[in-house]
């Protein structure tokens, strides 16, 4: 969790990940910001985040995120 | 079979009413076999094509959910084995998988093309006479939207996020359900597929709502979008130059919107009347305040089609992911971070402008489009900047309205292109408006001169000014919807409706009226 945020950090570093609920919704990662994320994810966790898992709630939040990395990690 | 047509409208009132006669068990089949009858009006060729796509995109979900149920039972027989090697045989099926579909896909988007481009060059006709081959251009009803509503489903089932469908005819009426068979809306299974199996019971409410949409759709297109269509042909037969330009711009935007909206409501209310909700595909579409809101409510399941299914998936691909890496090392964060997303942006823009027809004014129009939306997020910031600057200026209703206006201005200039399907004399008659000074044609009655009388042009901005009211009293909820909860007053309403159209309508209750722009010239 440590690392995707600071994945996250690297981003927007004046967000507070462990709060925010809306990162999607509230306009904070915008399309390029979710491409990086997505080429980031995969490198440092060893998944593939597919195109069917890019939805609002699965990046609203860094647990949102964190449990679409635990889910795609497990077969 | 033209949807404004007295012939739609008998096809429509028997369906129903054999709709709720039959068993509840049926009522799907009396669905598949009104979609039988209604599209075998666009002819033996277009009716194969329907056929070829329901067989072929049937074939790869089923291949693809037998392989699929195989993996799941070989994964919980093999609980033991390490995570890895039950990791690599998933992704072993799942790539066989992928190559079932893109085989299904490459067939279905090569006939796509074939029936819209090739076809024009080199078609072959088969009569009685034999074989021969020449330009035939095929005109293959709906066949842009049924393509993409089955190549959909096909992504969804290899995704694993839609059942498979094992009933063939079941599958048949999902890809084949009459109504969005002419101009969409591009339904997905998860929306819409149980609800044609399901049995629906006869209520009031379903018919009135349905009704009233099917009559204000042939109101847009009757009383507006067909009455002020003489005007756009002249003005771009007769080459007009200058203000007749703007106008051509104001006109067509005019008729468009009434055309397919009013097109769509027919669509939408009829499945409506059968209990059926198929996504909608407008949202007021011109109070948007940008661009990218503007592409947010209009034409909405194409848009959302292009997002998930080519934009989504381009953009995580190993090779943008690795152009990603690259850019950002090579090229620092800001160019790096933008550099896949607007290749991904320019890539799906092209589809777009290509599916709407194979032409250049198309691909203009669609870089037009891409270019305005691209803009718009590098200039994001500085928007962000005035926002907080002026935050009452920013909220109030002039300024709101000014960013409606500038979005439809800026709209109606990218959509011409469709009107000359000529790119330099689109472009000529656009700088003619600061060549040509003649804005004296807007006073002196000339426009008048265009094939559309002075009441005409009365009753076409009545009908605007009623879609305008209409369209605010429902942004809540549909104004049908709160019709219907006043029986006198709905009742009063939909006569109403009906008798503006027949009294209003061009030529009358629509023998004559011309095809929808969105089921004939573009597809």
């Amino acid at each position: 969790m440590e690392q995707l945020i600071e994945l996250l950090e690297e981003l927007h570093p004046e967000i507070d990940y462990e709060t925010e609920e809306g990162l999607v919704d509230n306009g904070i990662l915008d399309s390029l910001d979710i491409v990086t994320l997505i080429t980031d994810i995969n490198d440092a966790f060893d998944v593939s985040i597919p195109a069917e898992e890019i939805l609002p709630e699965n990046f609203n939040s860094a647990r949102a995120l964190w449990e679409l990395i635990e889910r795609l990690d497990t077969v | 079979m033209n949807f404004a047509s007295i012939e739609f409208l008998c096809f429509l009132l028997v369906l129903v009413a054999a709709y709720y006669l039959a068993p509840k068990r049926a009522q799907w089949v009396v669905l598949l076999a009104g979609s039988v009858v209604f599209y075998a009006f666009a002819g033996v060729t277009s009716c194969l094509f329907l056929l070829a796509v329901i067989v072929i995109s049937y074939v790869s979900v089923r291949l693809i959910g037998k392989r699929q149920s195989a993996c799941a039972a070989w994964l919980s027989e093999h609980k033991e084995l390490p995570k890895e090697e039950r990791k690599a045989y998933k992704n072993k099926s799942k790539k066989g998988n992928l190559v079932i579909v893109c085989v299904g896909i490459g067939v279905l988007i090569a006939a796509l093309v074939y029936a819209k481009f090739v076809s024009g060059y080199f078609g072959i006709r088969v009569s009685g006479a034999g074989i021969s081959f020449g330009a035939y251009a095929l005109e293959i009803m709906g066949i842009s939207y049924y393509t993409f509503i089955a190549v959909g489903y096909m992504l969804d089932v290899y995704r694993e996020k839609a059942p498979v469908q094992k009933n063939f005819a079941k599958h048949a009426l999902f890809v084949g359900f009459f109504p969005q068979l002419v101009m969409g809306p591009i339904s997905k299974y998860s929306d819409v597929g149980e609800q044609y199996f399901v049995p629906h019971a006869l209520e009031g409410k379903n018919l009135y709502t349905g009704a009233v949409r099917v009559a204000w759709g042939f109101f847009k297109k009757l009383v507006v979008a067909d009455a002020i269509a003489p005007a756009v042909g002249a003005i771009v037969a007769q080459q007009r130059s200058g203000v007749y330009f703007l106008l051509l711009c104001l006109f067509y935007s005019i008729r468009i919107y009434g055309d397919f909206t009013g097109g769509i409501d027919i669509v939408l209310g009829s499945a409506e009347m059968l209990g059926i909700r198929l996504p909608e595909n407008f949202n007021r579409p011109f109070s948007s305040k940008s661009t990218a809101e503007y592409w947010r409510r209009w034409h909405i399941t194409m848009g959302a089609w292009f997002t998930n299914y080519i934009f989504y998936p381009l953009s995580v691909t190993k090779s943008m992911q690795k152009l990603s890496k690259w850019s950002r090392a090579h090229l620092g964060t800001a160019i790096g971070k933008r550099l896949p997303v607007y290749i991904t942006t320019i890539v799906t823009w092209l589809a777009t402008g290509l599916w709407h027809g194979i032409a250049w004014n198309f691909v203009v129009w669609a870089m037009l489009n891409c270019l305005v939306l691209l803009v718009s997020q590098e200039l994001e910031p500085l928007y962000t900047k005035f926002r907080t600057k002026f935050p009452r200026l920013h909220a109030s209703a002039p300024y709101q309205t000014f960013m409606a206006v500038r979005t439809f201005c800026l709209m109606a200039l990218i959509r011409v292109f469709d009107c000359y399907m000529n790119v330099p004399l689109t472009f000529q008659k656009f700088f003619s408006v600061f060549t040509t000074p003649n804005w004296g044609s807007l006073f002196d009655g000339s426009v008048t001169s265009l094939g559309v009388s002075a009441a005409s042009f009365c009753v076409i901005g009545v009908g605007i000014l009623f879609m305008f009211g209409v369209s605010r009293l429902g942004k809540d909820r549909p104004l049908r919807e709160k019709l219907w909860e006043r029986p006198w007053l709905g009742s009063f309403a939909l006569a109403a409706l009906v008798f503006l159209v027949l009294v209003f309508g061009t030529y009358g209750l629509g023998y004559d009226a011309s095809a929808f722009i969105y089921g004939g010239t573009f597809n």
